[in-house]
C-alpha cells in the first residue's frame, strides 16, 4: 500500500501517569478501511493506547498521524487545543464500554445531537440522518426512547450510530461489549461486521477473540503497555510466534479454533 | 394564672406588617438571586485547574460558610465602613453579608452539581468533538441543573429566615416591625407569634415544593 492510504500512523507513542508507564512506545499504521483489532491482558493499555488517538488522554511522547494531521507530542506547540482540539476530535467517532448515552436525550436526540450540535447542521437534516442510522442499527421503532428504557445492547446500538452520524474518518471501539450481557453481544458486533464491511476504518481494543478472527484485516497483541506482536489476523491468532501471544490465546482457544463457515 | 390572648391590637398594625413582609421578601428574592449570580460565576470557575483561580474562592467559600451569618452582618455595617473609609447605609451593609453568605453557598451547590455528573458524559462529549461551551451548555448543565435544584431551594428557604437577622442593623423587615410593634403595643407574645405564622405561611408551602422537585429528580 501507498502512503495515501494510511490514515492513522503512531510512531513511539507514550503515556505515563505520574511514575507509572501504561503506554510504552506503541507504533502502528492503520490504513483506509481497515480493521485492526488490539487484543491484550486487562491494564495492557490498549484502552489507554485507543484513548490517545482521538487525544481524550494527551501522549507523554511520539508522534500521531491521523488524516492529514500529524502532531508530535514531544513539541508542545503541535497538539491542537480548543477549538482546534474540538475538531479534531469530531473526525474520529468512538464508542465506549459503558455506552455512556446522553441521559436528558432521546435515541433519536442522542444521534442527532453531534450533527446538530457540533456541525451546526439544521434539525430536518439532521434528523434524517440520525433515523437512517438508527434503521441501520435495527433501533427504528425505539427512536423516542430515552436510554434507560434501552437495553444494555440497543444502547450501545444508539452509541454506535451516534458516533457514525459525525461520519467520521475512524472509528474507535473500547471495549465495547464488555458490559454487556452474554446474550446481547452478538447483536452489537453484528453492528460492527456491518460497518466494517462497509469498510469503515476502525480500531477495535476486545476480548471478542471469534470478532477478531472473523473480521479483523490486522491483530495487535499488546502486553504491558507495548506491542509484542501485530500482523495478519489468522496468522497472530492461530500461529502466533511470541511466548506472550501463546500464553495470553492460550484461555481462548476453543473459540479461535471454533470457526464459523 | 391564665393570660390573655389578644390579637386584635396587633393585626390592627395591617400596613406595618405588610411592609416589613415586603422588606423581607424583597430582601429574600434579591439576596438570592445576587448569590445565585456568585454562585454560577464562581462555580464555573471553581472547575478550573489553576490554583490562583480556584484557592481564593475556596477562601470566601469556606469564610462564609464558617463564620455566623449574624457576625458577618454586623461586621459588614460596623467594620467594613472603618476599613474601607466609606459609610455603608445599614439596608447595603446588610444586603451585602446576605449575598455574599448565599453566594457561598450556591458556589457549593453549583460546583457540586457539575462534579456529580458522570465522567462518562464529559468524554462522550469531548469525543464527539464538542467545545468545552457545546459540553457544557448541551450535555452537562441540562443534567446538573435538574440535580441543583432541591439543595437550591433548600437554601432559598434558609435564607428567607436569615434575613430575620436584618433586624440587629434596624432594617424594617418582619422580624424589625415585630420588635417595633412589641414596644407599641407591649404584647410580644401576640407580636412573635403572629411572626412565626408569618414566616411559616411563607416557607411550608415552599418546603412541600421543594421535596415535590426532589422526589421528581430522583425518578
Amino acid at each position: 500500500m501507498t502512503n495515501n492510504d494510511v490514515m492513522v500512523r503512531v510512531e513511539g507513542l507514550r503515556k505515563s501517569y505520574g511514575t507509572v508507564e501504561a503506554v510504552r512506545g506503541v507504533s502502528l499504521d492503520v490504513h483506509r478501511g481497515q480493521v485492526v483489532v488490539v487484543i491484550g491482558p486487562s491494564g495492557c493499555g490498549k484502552s489507554t493506547f485507543l484513548r490517545c488517538v482521538n487525544l481524550l488522554e494527551t501522549p507523554s511522547a511520539g508522534t500521531l498521524q491521523v488524516g492529514d494531521r500529524t502532531i508530535d507530542f514531544n513539541a508542545a506547540h503541535t497538539m491542537p487545543r480548543g477549538r482546534d482540539l474540538a475538531r479534531f476530535r469530531a473526525r474520529i467517532g468512538m464508542v465506549f464500554q459503558q455506552f455512556d448515552l446522553f441521559p436528558h436525550m432521546t435515541a433519536l436526540g442522542n444521534v442527532m445531537s453531534g450533527p446538530m450540535i457540533v456541525k451546526k447542521m439544521r434539525e430536518q437534516e439532521a434528523e434524517a440522518i440520525a433515523r437512517n442510522l438508527l434503521a441501520k442499527v435495527g433501533l427504528t421503532d425505539f427512536t423516542a426512547r430515552f436510554p434507560r428504557e434501552l437495553s444494555g445492547g440497543q444502547q450501545q446500538r444508539v452509541a454506535i450510530a451516534r458516533a457514525m452520524a459525525m461520519e467520521p474518518e475512524l472509528m474507535l471501539f473500547d471495549e465495547v461489549t464488555s458490559a454487556l450481557d452474554p446474550e446481547l453481544v452478538g447483536e452489537v458486533l453484528d453492528v460492527m461486521k456491518e460497518l466494517a464491511l462497509e469498510g469503515t476504518t476502525m480500531i477495535v481494543v476486545t476480548h471478542e477473540m471469534a470478532f477478531a478472527r472473523d473480521v479483523a484485516d490486522h491483530v495487535v497483541v499488546m502486553d504491558a503497555g507495548q506491542v509484542v506482536e501485530q500482523g495478519p489476523a489468522t496468522e497472530v491468532l492461530l500461529q502466533p510466534k511470541n511466548a506472550r501471544t501463546v500464553s495470553f490465546l492460550a484461555r481462548f482457544h476453543s473459540t479461535i479454533g471454533d470457526r464459523k463457515s | 394564672m391564665a393570660y390573655k390572648w389578644d390579637f386584635g391590637l396587633v393585626l390592627s398594625y395591617a400596613n406595618f406588617w405588610l411592609k416589613g413582609l415586603g422588606v423581607t421578601l424583597a430582601y429574600s428574592v434579591g439576596t438570592v438571586l445576587g448569590g445565585l449570580i456568585i454562585g454560577v460565576v464562581l462555580g464555573m470557575l471553581l472547575l478550573s485547574r489553576r490554583k490562583w483561580v480556584t484557592l481564593p474562592i475556596h477562601f470566601y467559600v469556606e469564610l462564609f460558610r464558617c463564620t455566623p451569618l449574624l457576625v458577618q452582618i454586623v461586621w459588614f455595617y460596623y467594620a467594613l465602613p472603618i476599613v474601607l473609609s466609606v459609610e455603608l447605609p445599614a439596608w447595603l451593609a446588610a444586603g451585602l453579608g446576605l449575598t455574599l453568605y448565599m453566594g457561598a453557598f450556591a458556589t457549593e451547590i453549583f460546583r457540586g452539581g457539575i462534579i456529580s455528573i458522570d465522567k462518562g458524559q464529559w468524554q462522550a462529549s469531548r469525543a464527539l468533538g464538542m467545545t468545552n461551551g457545546e459540553m457544557m451548555r448541551h450535555i452537562i448543565l441540562p443534567q446538573a441543573i435538574k440535580r441543583m435544584v432541591p439543595p437550591f431551594v433548600n437554601q432559598s428557604i434558609i435564607q428567607l429566615k436569615n434575613t430575620s437577622l436584618l433586624y440587629v442593623v434596624a432594617v424594617p423587615d418582619l422580624m424589625y416591625t415585630g420588635s417595633i410593634v412589641v414596644s407599641d403595643t407591649f404584647r410580644p407574645l401576640e407580636v412573635y407569634t403572629s411572626v412565626a405564622a408569618m414566616y411559616f405561611a411563607i416557607l411550608y408551602p415552599l418546603t412541600l415544593w421543594a421535596k415535590r422537585m426532589e422526589a421528581k429528580v430522583d425518578q
